[in-house]
């Protein structure tokens, strides 16, 4: 193992001098025949050598970069010095499931982009380290998890099973609450398991951190579609808190004729079959799913980027995404963009649908597109496309994969009345995450509209705490 | 673990199942649905809820067994346990009071009517229900039916039960009769193969008859979150989990409806059938 007194002898100019890592991956050409994780992950002295790169700055900016304040400069000075156990203990410390985070986090937009060393040439790997980290505790057999809290009496209620509830429900646990989650699907995980495919973030991985969550006693109750099974009021019965993080859920479409056709999916709809339902499994699945030698699909988010990484996978010779504005304006993560280049998937930039045409047997055989160019910045900054008069054209396509966003779900609010929301539909939770009725608390997608991982689970997180508070002093233990 | 308590062929390949489902039965009304995932690796398959018992706290399924998910569903029952039941899904069925109500079911589509009719009849309607079948083995739910509606209809393909022919020769009789009779339905709900559901429209919308009918696209998750079900009625995209299952009628793109349920029948979804004939025209490089 590294010598533990090398890391603190380095100057800051023999730091600067450590080029960042390269992240070992699975070669392009044989990634788009199969479903297995593209980035492989740092060996050990690699991730020892890239924490190196750390200046361990007085001012920390890339934890105020992190939602959830990763202590990102003392995790990395253990890992430089090969303590990896130790590195560990301080990151399941702020950072419940690091080994999702450190492959899904929009790093570069958040603590990586602050980071110092970003400034001048290239930032610290911190993501790759932190997935480092999870994945070598994962290998040990660590686990941060104290010793089983005596139960406080308290039962917590959790809706969804995404990242956002699976946090609370963990911090929730950890204090000796009763937690049980109510869950509309199936199988937990949320986006985690039905959205976000296999090759970025392999199911073992949410499997092992639902495990965890288990072995702390929360219980999870599958097939309960809180609004339709029981309602949030019902639940307030049994329970003495509730947090809900049932996600957002409905898909937009495009809204130009031609939808309905055969070979025409939401991205939701697309995912869950090859995720949720294991259609990618082949004949092994009994979940069927429409291919196609051209598959194109719309937006230019990460839904876009997974679900036209999947069509490559699935079969599709030619894979086009076909975005409204410009490659700058693309909110999906860097590293999927140059994924997806790498895999061959082509990028048509400034293009618009306006019809889906479709065959005699009722299914897409092309898409009608027109070009846009870019006009005066619209309320978020961004510049606005504009359609370029008379430049429609037809590209040929067996597959449509529309990913233009979702909006919120009413099942839930829909059966509870009392429930604030804004006007697109998203429930209102204040600084505290308590919604408009006490003891019921809110967060991620549900929330926020669209938003990330981490997020969620810092909503999560943030939210158990205030649970407790809340329990504390306005509820008396059950027994 | 979703328990079975009985499981009962009623007509061929048609089987009644009692599940244990206690919140289910405790929630549902008229017109709603669950979702079945018979085990670990199986489909999620759509299926109404046919009766419910909420003091028991059990839930009744009927089921036709069609295709490779719903037979795996009757195989699972018979061991004992479907592993995923989830719901009720789907809008209730806004049951008014309309007098005379004709209740249209053709096939398994008279499981799906079942609950409807029931519910129209405790509501005060007088209910008539014409059920059809291709012979007198596939009548189902004809006892049952009598049980609460003021008359029952069977119609038979081959005549070896009731009045010979399809339920729309018995409707066409309801609706020639005079605008004041007994006989004369003002609203008709009807559910079955969607040939059927579209031919029952057709011979209400002229005299401008309410029509209510319940499709059954292919589905995912049933809470609105995949738009897999989505329908064109009035011209709109709905989703028939969330703003449905029932419609009007009248509004239906039955055509599009059809055809997007055979979606998963059609060789299209084979990729080296399509990868081989590109390859042959050479189109792609
Ligand atoms: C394809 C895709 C790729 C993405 N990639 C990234 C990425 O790389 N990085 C990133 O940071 N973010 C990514 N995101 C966004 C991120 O996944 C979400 O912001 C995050 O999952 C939100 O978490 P959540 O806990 O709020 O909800 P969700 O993950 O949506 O989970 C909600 C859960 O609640 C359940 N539920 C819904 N309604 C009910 C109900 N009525 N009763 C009971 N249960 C219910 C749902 O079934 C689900 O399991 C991606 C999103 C998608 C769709
Ligand atoms: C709201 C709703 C309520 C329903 N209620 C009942 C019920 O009470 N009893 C019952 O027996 N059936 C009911 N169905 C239909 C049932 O869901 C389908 O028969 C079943 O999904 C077919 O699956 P399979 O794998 O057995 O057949 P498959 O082998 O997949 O297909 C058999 C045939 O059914 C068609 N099909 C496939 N999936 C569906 C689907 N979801 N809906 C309609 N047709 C489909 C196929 O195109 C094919 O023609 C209902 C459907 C919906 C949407
Ligand atoms: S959780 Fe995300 S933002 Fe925070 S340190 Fe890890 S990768 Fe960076
Ligand atoms: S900003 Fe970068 S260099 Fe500075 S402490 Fe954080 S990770 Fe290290
Ligand atoms: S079945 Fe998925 S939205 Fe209706």
């Amino acid at each position: 193992m590294a010598d533990p007194t090398e890391n603190r002898s380095l100057t800051p100019k023999e730091r600067l001098a450590i080029g960042r890592v390269a992240m070992p991956q699975q070669d392009p050409a044989a990634r788009v025949t199969n479903f297995s994780e593209v980035n492989l992950g740092l060996e050990e002295s690699a991730a020892v050598m890239e924490a190196r790169r750390c200046l361990m700055c007085k001012n920390r900016p890339c934890v105020a970069g992190c939602p959830v304040g990763v202590r990102i400069p003392e995790f990395l000075e253990q890992v430089a010095q090969g303590n990896f156990a130790t590195a560990a203990e301080i990151l399941y410390g702020d950072n419940a499931l690091p080994a999702i985070a450190g492959r899904v986090c929009p790093q570069e937009r958040q603590c990586e982009e602050v980071c110092v060393r970003g400034k001048k040439g290239q930032s610290v790997a911190i993501g790759w380290l932190e997935r480092f980290i999870a994945d070598w505790s994962a290998a040990h057999g660590f686990t941060a998890a104290a010793a089983k809290p005596a139960a406080t009496g308290y039962r917590v209620a959790v809706v969804g099973s995404g990242p956002g509830g699976l946090t609370a429900a963990g911090e929730l646990a950890k204090r000796g609450h009763d937690v049980t989650i109510f869950e509309a699907l199936h199988d937990s995980g949320g986006v985690l398991r039905y959205g976000i495919p296999e090759f970025r973030l392999p199911k073992r991985i949410v499997d092992a951190e639902v495990a965890g969550l288990v072995s702390l006693g929360v219980k999870i109750e599958f097939n309960v579609v809180v609004g339709k099974t029981i309602t949030v009021p019902d639940m307030l019965k049994d329970f003495d808190a509730c947090f809900i993080a049932n996600g957002a859920g409905l898909p937009v479409f495009l809204n130009v004729p031609g939808e309905n056709l055969k070979g025409v999916y939401s991205a939701n709809e697309y995912l869950t079959r090859v995720n949720l339902m294991g259609a990618w499994k082949g004949s092994q699945s009994s979940t069927p799913i429409a291919r196609g030698a051209t598959a194109v699909v719309f937006g230019g988010g990460n839904t876009a980027m997974d679900s036209v990484r999947t069509a490559r996978r699935l079969g599709s010779q030619r894979a086009v995404l076909a975005y409204r504005r410009g490659r700058a304006e693309m909110p999906a993560r860097a590293e999927e963009v140059a994924h997806a280049e790498e895999e061959g998937i082509e990028f048509m930039f400034l293009v618009a649908p306006v019809e889906i045409l479709g065959d005699a047997q009722g299914w897409v055989r092309a898409v009608k597109l027109q070009r846009m160019e870019l006009g005066e910045p619209d309320a978020s900054g961004r510049r606005r496309p504009v359609v370029v008069p008379g430049s429609d054209f037809e590209l040929p396509a067996e597959l449509v994969i529309v990913a233009v966003g979702t909006k919120a779900n009413p099942l839930l609010t829909r059966t509870c009345p009392q429930l604030a929301l804004n006007p697109w539909g998203n429930i209102i939770a204040d600084e505290n995450h308590m919604t408009s009725i006490p003891g019921v608390f809110a967060g991620g997608d549900i929330v926020r509209g669209g938003a990330t991982v981490i997020l969620a689970m810092g909503d999560g997180k943030e939210a158990a705490g205030r649970i407790d508070q809340y329990l504390r002093q306005n509820k008396t233990p059950r027994r | 673990m979703f328990k079975i308590l009985s499981e009962q062929e009623i007509a061929p390949a048609v089987h009644r199942l009692v599940v244990a489902a206690p919140r289910i039965a405790a929630a549902r009304q008229p017109g709603q649905f669950v979702i079945v995932r018979a085990a670990e690796g199986a489909e999620r398959i759509p299926l109404t809820i046919a009766d419910a018992d909420s003091a028991a706290g059990t839930i009744t399924l009927i089921v036709q067994a069609v295709g490779d998910g719903t037979r795996r569903i009757i195989e699972q029952a018979r061991a004992g346990s479907l592993r995923d039941v989830a719901g009720p899904l789907g809008r209730p069925t806004e049951i008014e009071r309309f007098g005379n109500v004709a209740c249209v079911g053709g096939g398994v589509g008279t499981a799906v009517l079942f609950p409807l009719a029931k519910a129209l009849a405790a509501a005060g309607n007088a209910v008539t229900a014409i059920i059809g079948g291709r012979s007198k083995g596939l009548v189902i739910l004809h006892q049952e039916m009598a049980e609460f509606c003021r008359q029952v209809l069977v119609t038979t393909e081959d005549g070896s039960m009731g009045i010979k022919g399809f339920v729309t020769a018995a409707l066409a009789e309801l609706l020639a009769a005079p605008a004041d009779s007994a006989q004369r339905p003002a609203a008709v709900y009807a559910v079955g193969p969607v040939p059927m559901m579209r031919a029952v429209a057709e011979q209400t919308r002229p005299a401008g008859i309410r029509t209510i009918v319940s499709l059954n696209p292919i589905m995912v998750d049933g809470t609105g979150m995949c738009g897999g079900c989505r329908v064109t009625v009035g011209g709109q995209i709905r989703f028939a989990c969330v703003d449905g299952p029932e419609f009007d009628g009248h509004a239906v793109d039955y055509a599009e409806l059809s055809s997007r349920q055979n979606a998963y029948l059609d060789p299209r979804c084979k990729l080296d059938e399509q990868l081989a004939a590109s390859q042959k025209k050479g189109s792609r490089a």
